[in-house]
């Protein structure tokens, strides 16, 4: 399938059009490596910028929340406290319990405190989305080259397999398998009953969904690539076909990687969400982002902070890794000296 | 051309044979005593032993898929074991050929099961797909000739913004804020157009279909936006300006043109995953379609259902995706000779 937004296009296909010096009049032509031209183009992008900053942000709060909890104990995020909330198991106070002790209030029914809960939920939501990416990552870029590579009825059938893949309705297998396929983690893996298992099931599936837009895209990039010089110097050489392909080809193919990478997290943070709201994954008292916000439907309307704070975090990490992988597109595109 | 759409739609077949070979080992070789979760907690030894033949889990794998696609071609009688039709003819349920399965828990063919709870999930889908192309192609040609003004960013911002947020989060502020709290709307339930004729199923449904087409919309403005930029930069662009065509002629006779395949290709993958139930909205808006189906079906473990809907939902997208092939062959000359 025709991938609209030019992803095809966005590794250094063509080392011809990129390696260009950028030429001064009058003064020292300097010449710069497509990875130099890349950052440059990057720095220039406010948006982007701003966007990884976010991101970085992001990634330190999921890192720092077990600091947080278990050595500095700034937050707990299962620690209920009744005193927190009315007689009818609301959050006391003006604005969901806002104080200086909550800064985003207080959980109803739990009276746990929000801030706590969306810290530590940030971490386990993006350990999740993470581990996901990664499996993808993973099963695509493999298959990706074997395809490519070995080409003939090998790649016939994980072409085969792709579109089999592609058929299945994901968040309706993702549902429907779920009771049978937690007993089988648990069964195989021998993993401990409860989250654990619910956790390993959620990657493995959204993995097993995920990985076939990387695989096109590495399919698509080795055969471009295969006839360039540098693996045919390779191969003069009398390099193995395996060292060609994944030691030659796959480290020029890191561009696109890169791109699909931050494009899948949010991907898979959504994901996630969607999921615990069918109770599949990982469930209370552990927090993630996902399960905060399904909890919190049921005091959508009498509990609002509660209702927004969970969902505009999900929608603040959506957005920046959303932006910056186009944004690492644009500037690693050869293409897009504009 | 013909052969072409023959050749189509063979593969398709065998996808779908496929598709059922891998459901089946999926559901059916998990380690679970499927008889006994069919049986329900109070069954008995023997019980069960009569609930293991009549659904035929005591056969292997292969066999009962064989027995399932038999009856996908001929039909079958319930219960399988043919000692148990003949011991209690009062029992057996004719289920007439495509036959998907007999469901313990509901006590009826899943065929009927889907007849009943299909039509909610196209008639979402379907207003939905009317709402999302719409105005995703309309907003994204608006982004397009706008192109770095307020308005464009405006366009992509909020359609990134509404994006990230969880469907469920939008279903469930559209329900419990716009509807509820603030009485913009009435609360919508949904009605069969033989109950409340085309006014009242469309009334009832466009606020569903419209968090459905929220998740959506990003994509195609972006699709849209990307695609006309890119054409409105060619040659022949210019020469339709240049041979005095008015603008909106160039625009959306040529500049969409770019676009209209890809589009096509969204559209039908997209519709197509839809038809098998928008398990998160009809959830949300409790609309009995079969995303809601699966959900009770399979927190019940009534596998032959989840079965046949996941059966259902990947016919549904193997059906779209040869149509888009199909549309191809007219949309673009140059895929009739491949």
């Amino acid at each position: 399938m025709s991938n609209p937004i030019g992803l095809q296009d966005g590794g250094l296909a063509d080392p011809a059009s990129t390696s260009g010096a950028s030429e001064e009049p009058g003064g020292p032509v300097i010449s710069k490596s497509p990875t130099q031209l890349a950052m440059g183009r990057l720095l220039k992008d406010k948006l982007t910028m701003i966007s990884a900053a976010f991101v970085v942000f992001f990634v330190l709060l999921a890192l720092t929340a077990p600091l947080a909890y278990h050595v500095f104990g700034w937050i707990d995020p299962l620690k209920s406290d009744q005193d927190l909330l009315n007689d009818f198991s609301l959050p006391a106070g003006k604005w969901g319990g806002i104080s200086s002790d909550h800064w985003l209030g207080v959980e109803p029914g739990a009276g746990r405190d929000t801030l706590a809960r969306v810290w530590y939920g940030t971490t386990f939501s993006l350990l999740i989305a993470l581990s996901a990416t990664i499996v993808a990552m993973v099963l695509g870029v493999v298959l990706g080259i074997v395809s490519g590579a070995a080409g003939g009825w090998v790649d016939a059938i994980i072409g085969r397999i792709i579109d089999l893949t592609l058929a299945f309705p994901q968040t309706l297998m993702l549902l429907a398998l779920a009771s049978t396929g937690m007993i089988m983690v648990r069964n195989y893996l021998h993993t401990p009953a409860g989250n654990v298992t619910a956790a390993v099931y959620v990657v493995i599936v959204l993995g097993a969904f995920g990985w076939t837009s990387i695989a096109r895209i590495v399919r698509g990039q080795v055969l471009s690539m295969r006839e360039f010089e540098f693996v045919h110097a390779a191969q003069m050489m009398g390099a193995s076909k395996v060292r060609i392909y994944f030691r030659e080809i796959l480290p020029n193919l890191w561009a696109p990687i890169l791109v699909t990478f931050t494009l899948m997290m949010p991907a898979f943070v959504s994901a996630e969400a969607a999921l615990a709201y069918l109770n599949v994954g990982i469930g209370a008292p552990t927090p993630t982002l996902g399960n905060v916000l399904s909890d919190s439907i049921s005091f959508a309307d009498t509990a609002p902070v509660y209702f927004f704070v969970p969902a505009c975090m999900i929608a603040a990490i959506v957005i920046s890794f959303n932006l910056l992988g186009d944004g690492l597109r644009d500037a690693l595109d050869p293409k897009g000296n504009r | 051309m013909w052969a072409y759409a023959a050749r189509r739609v063979v593969i398709g077949i065998l996808l779908l044979l496929a598709l059922s070979l891998v459901t089946f080992i999926l559901f059916f070789a998990s380690p679970a005593d499927q008889a006994k979760l069919a049986c329900g907690k109070q069954c008995t030894q023997a019980q069960i032993a009569v609930t293991e033949k009549a659904l035929g889990y005591d056969k292997p794998v292969y066999e009962q898929w064989a027995g399932f696609a038999k009856g996908v071609v001929a039909g079958r009688d319930f219960p399988i074991d043919q000692a148990q039709r003949e011991a209690a003819p009062e029992t057996v349920t004719h289920c007439a050929a495509p036959c998907l399965g007999f469901s313990k828990y509901y006590g009826e063919t899943v065929n009927s099961l889907i007849k009943d709870y299909a039509p909610i999930s196209i008639s979402l889908a379907v207003v939905a797909v009317v709402l999302w192309l719409f105005f995703g192609v309309l907003l994204g040609i608006a982004a397009a000739v706008t192109k770095g003004s307020i308005l464009d960013r405006g366009i992509v911002g909020l359609t990134l913004l509404v994006y990230a947020f969880p469907t469920f989060f939008i279903g469930v502020f559209f329900l419990k804020y716009v509807v509820v709290k603030w009485g913009l709307l009435d609360y919508p339930y949904y009605t069969p157009i033989a109950e409340g004729g085309v006014w009242g199923w469309l009334t009832n449904l466009w606020l569903p279909s419209l968090t459905l087409a929220l998740v959506f919309l990003a994509s195609y403005v972006r699709m849209t936006r990307a695609f006309v930029l890119e054409s409105l930069g060619e040659d022949y662009i210019r020469t339709a300006k240049a041979k005095g065509l008015n603008s909106r002629a160039v625009l959306f006779k040529h500049g969409l043109r770019a676009a209209l395949t890809p589009l096509v290709t969204m559209t039908g993958i997209d519709f197509g995953t839809l038809l098998g139930g928008a398990i998160i909205t009809e959830s949300v808006f409790a609309y009995p379609g079969l995303g809601l189906l699966t959900v009770q079906s399979s927190q019940a473990w009534d596998l032959p259902t989840v079965v046949g809907i996941v059966l259902i939902a990947g016919s549904f997208v193997v059906l779209m995706n040869i149509i888009v092939d199909i549309a191809y062959a007219f949309i673009d000359p140059r895929v009739r000779l491949g």
